[in-house]
């Protein structure tokens, strides 16, 4: 190839690693360093680029596992773009956008498909696209619980809707008796409590307001029509009102379990030490089934500094990945070893605390002679500052140029000014690569992926996995996760 | 006032670590090396406009000091170096009921001792009044100049201005994101690179609870400039020669000597605090510790600041909190200084400065004293 060519791959190599980094980790929330605002500002900029320059690749990556707030932002992105395409494009795109939204939760694919209007689309296609949606899901539960939005949805698309869809939607509950088994329920949870306990939580929770049932009777009696997710969610509320709810926190989602711990207390921790040990180690090893990872002998350098503490938009998330993060690679490593910033006897009571300082325990993880490091920081060392990345330089051009320890940085949290996660490394001929993660249980995913983000894959072999995640993503009919968006 | 002992405000028994910058504000951690618990210091809310009666009866003062007083702190201390005994919330003021707040409140000395081992001070402005109190009996002999109120109420009322922490630029942000070190008890706060406050105090628990407290304090006017003016300051990342190190153990040291670059850099940034000579004067002896509060020269031409401190018997930094003086307020007090040495005798002092009589009449009036000198000199004197 000229040299021309390649150095187009490499850039355009280099601008979808970023894009893929930042879209796993910006939700376009306030962080602890950089505000709402200038996320949001950066996140546009960095949407706008990827696809005025690189559509194709853009529309793929809805299947490389980028997070839920960007892939509906890609899809409007894409819908609101799409003059002047090719018919093959259209058709790739279409496949793509309508994967997507299976795979998101409901309110924001809704969310999703509203803001096209806003956006003035509309036309042949998007009506394509939005009956097509529809016609994957259970109306009759939507109208209930998502009224407002499948009504506006219906409302701008002409979608034609069987039964008493439509009365119910466009009339009201108080229109007459239904046939349909939900919407009588509905209307009658107006008059009478008994029949608030049948709908599901979100709906009774208003109901159940106005008709003035105290909430810890309302707790207990609608437990069997809690989610899972809704269960964790409210363990602290029903704690308040002295009402138990059983929830298996073995099941629950890994980084959401490291939420849940966090919010407690440490004197509540040591209480229940040995259930959330055993929840945590149970949902790592679920979420390896899912992604299996068998690695060796691995150091995990982990942040647990103030700024884990981001802001009131994501609470403690940072540590909570950490946490989750350490769980994950102790399942799934021969030998593993966390070193934390703040050194701690027992990682289930840590709080944010203390400043930065990745440079002590990055030295010591590496004189442990490890195979692989991994860091999990927000990137902002300051004791000293640029400590970390002055570690991993020397280190590789002195005292490892063979690679027989590599060094992975994982992060957690979008820098704005940065328009993705800060790099810890950003001199040297082998930076250290920086790849961003939401959830913990992608790790071994963002693991996989991080042979392309130092640069030393072609372009050539990221077109080809995202070709293949493209194929795998489009294939399913996933359900959606059936909770609203996490913060 | 007396000022007269001469020592330098060392950090003694304090080691600063690697700062943080947000915006153009730099904090500079401190750690303490051995924390002992005999002296605690802890804040009380007060939030009024206070008129402190500095002599004579509270209701009645004869001297008073006015502004407005965020917070008082106490401090409470033992005698034999046993640790203080937890007091939780009890550092509410018995006598005054949470729920009246007066329009101004009424305070009896800028330090007040309240129980046998508690000792309410509000801080900063116990710096402030001394500075304030500079030669403030004014003229002591009938110089022909000297107006009948400066002959008779000297140089009140003595006013000087400064801008609240909640008006310096950044300040909040950089107070909010500032990741708290374990066993750090105080910090620097250089604004552009300009010391701006010295704020020490005797345990790491208190400085948790008071670190955001810096955000009430009062500081000079240039440092309210330049949070305006300047939006960053340099970055002091660490660097590794990578041709001098070979193992890891020769990479922990140097990054261990990028981590103790800090005492140098300290020590240069702070020079106008830690490398000039004070003058001194003690404001309260309790136990093994002297509350003392201090004046720069007051040279118009160097940095100036005023603050207050308590040191231990054997030389340890407990509290500190330090103000720095706008270029005016320098001068003003370094006139009052030069007059006041010779006497009042404004021809002697006009000798004294290489000018003449008028040209010092003029600064009088430029620095704010016109309302010493009699009304037909001031008229006399050309714009």
């Amino acid at each position: 190839m000229a040299p021309f060519a390649d150095n187009v791959a490499r850039v355009t190599c280099e601008d979808l690693v970023l894009f893929l980094n930042a879209c796993a980790c910006c939700t376009g929330q306030r962080e602890f360093y950089s505000d709402g605002r200038d996320q949001s500002v950066s996140i546009e900029f960095l949407h706008e680029y990827i696809r005025g320059n690189y559509r194709r690749l853009y529309a793929r990556t809805l299947a490389a596992g980028v997070n839920h707030f960007n892939r509906a932002k890609i899809v409007v992105e894409l819908l609101a773009s799409s003059r002047g395409l090719s018919l093959e494009q259209r058709r790739e795109e279409g496949r793509l956008v309508a994967a997507a939204l299976r795979s998101l939760p409901a309110p924001r694919a809704y969310r999703a498909l509203l803001a096209l209007r806003r956006r003035g689309v509309g036309g042949r296609r998007a009506r394509a696209i939005v009956r097509e949606f529809l016609a994957g899901r259970d109306l009759r539960f939507d109208a209930i619980k998502y009224r407002t939005k499948l009504r506006d949805l219906v409302l701008h698309n002409h979608v034609p809707l069987p039964g008493e869809l439509g009365g119910f939607l466009f009339k009201g509950w108080r229109e007459r008796r239904y046939q349909t088994p939900l919407f009588e329920t509905f209307r009658r949870a107006h008059y009478s409590d008994e029949a608030i306990y049948e709908l599901p939580y979100t709906v009774a929770e208003g109901l159940a307001a106005r008709r003035k049932i105290a909430r810890a009777t309302f707790l207990a009696r609608i437990t069997p029509r809690l989610t899972a997710l809704e269960r964790l969610r409210l363990q602290g509320a029903a704690a308040r009102d002295d009402v138990s709810l059983d929830v298996d926190l073995g099941r629950a989602p890994l980084t959401r379990l490291a939420l849940y711990l966090l919010s407690l207390s440490p004197a509540a921790r040591l209480e229940r030490e040995a259930e959330l040990r055993a929840a945590l180690a149970a949902s790592a090893r679920r979420a390896l089934t899912a992604a299996p990872l068998a690695l060796g002998r691995v150091a995990a350098v982990l942040d647990r500094s103030y700024s884990t503490s981001a802001s009131r938009d994501k609470p403690r998330r940072p540590l909570a990945v950490a946490l989750g993060a350490d769980a994950l690679l102790r399942e799934a490593s021969a030998e593993y070893r966390a070193f934390w910033t703040a050194p701690t006897d027992d990682p289930l009571l840590i709080t944010p605390r203390g400043q930065t300082d990745l440079a002590t325990p990055l030295l010591d993880a590496l004189s442990w002679g490890p195979e692989l490091v991994v860091i999990v920081s927000d990137g902002f060392d300051n004791d000293p500052a640029g400590g970390a990345g002055e570690v991993c330089r020397v280190f590789r051009a002195r005292i490892d140029p063979g690679r027989r320890t590599s060094i992975v940085h994982i992060n957690p949290v979008f820098d704005a000014p940065e328009l993705g996660p800060r790099r810890l490394q950003t001199e040297g001929p082998a930076p250290v690569p920086t790849l961003g993660l939401r959830d913990a249980e992608d790790l071994p995913t963002v693991l996989a992926f991080a042979r392309f983000a130092d640069g030393s894959m072609p372009l050539a072999a990221l077109e080809e996995l995202l070709a293949r995640r493209v194929e795998r993503f489009v294939g399913e009919a996933r359900p959606a996760a059936e909770e609203g968006p996490a913060p | 006032m007396n000022f007269r002992e001469r020592a330098h405000l060392a950090l003694t028994g304090l080691r600063p670590a690697s700062a943080q910058a947000f915006g153009a504000v730099r904090l500079v951690p401190l750690l303490r090396e051995e924390v002992r618990s005999d002296l605690r210091l802890g804040a009380r809310a007060v939030e009024a406009p206070t008129l402190v009666g500095l002599r004579g009866e509270v209701q009645a003062p004869q001297l008073a000091y006015y502004s407005y007083v965020p917070h008082a702190f106490v401090m409470r201390w033992t005698s034999d170096g046993s640790p203080v005994a937890a007091r939780g919330a009890a550092l509410e003021d018995p006598r005054r009921p949470p729920n009246k707040r007066p329009w101004v409140e009424l305070m009896h000395r800028m330090r007040k001792r309240e129980a046998p081992d508690a000792l309410r001070l509000l801080p900063l402005h116990l710096a402030m009044e001394g500075y304030l109190s500079l030669h403030f009996g004014g003229p002591d002999v009938a110089w022909s100049e000297y107006s009948r109120e400066a002959l008779r109420s000297g140089l009140s009322p003595r006013i000087e201005r400064a801008a609240s922490g909640a008006m310096i630029a950044g300040l909040d942000d950089a107070l909010r994101t500032f990741e708290v070190h374990e066993g750090q008890t105080g910090c620097l706060v250089f604004v552009a690179d300009a010391l701006a406050a010295v704020f020490v105090v005797p345990h790491p628990d208190d400085y948790r609870a008071l670190h955001r407290s810096l955000i009430h304090d009062f500081f000079g006017d240039l440092i309210y400039q330049y949070a305006l003016c300047y939006h960053d300051v340099q970055e002091h990342a660490v660097r590794v020669d990578a041709a001098a190190v070979s193992d890891l153990e020769g990479l922990r040291a140097a990054i261990a000597r990028g981590r103790a670059d800090w005492r140098e850099f300290t020590a240069a940034m702070a020079s106008g605090v830690l490398a000039a000579p004070m003058r001194w004067e003690e404001v309260y002896r309790a136990g093994p510790f002297r509350l003392r509060r201090f004046v720069s020269s007051l040279r118009p031409d160097e940095e100036n600041h005023i603050g207050e401190a308590i040191v231990r018997d054997s030389g340890e930094l407990e509290y500190c909190k330090t103000f720095r003086l706008s270029a005016a307020q320098a001068r003003r007090a370094y006139l009052l200084e030069r007059i006041a040495a010779a006497d009042w005798d404004l021809r002697a002092a006009a000798d004294s400065l290489a000018c003449s009589l008028d040209d010092l009449l003029i600064r009088l009036r430029n620095a704010g004293f016109g309302y010493l000198l009699k009304d037909h000199i001031l008229r006399g004197l050309p714009r």
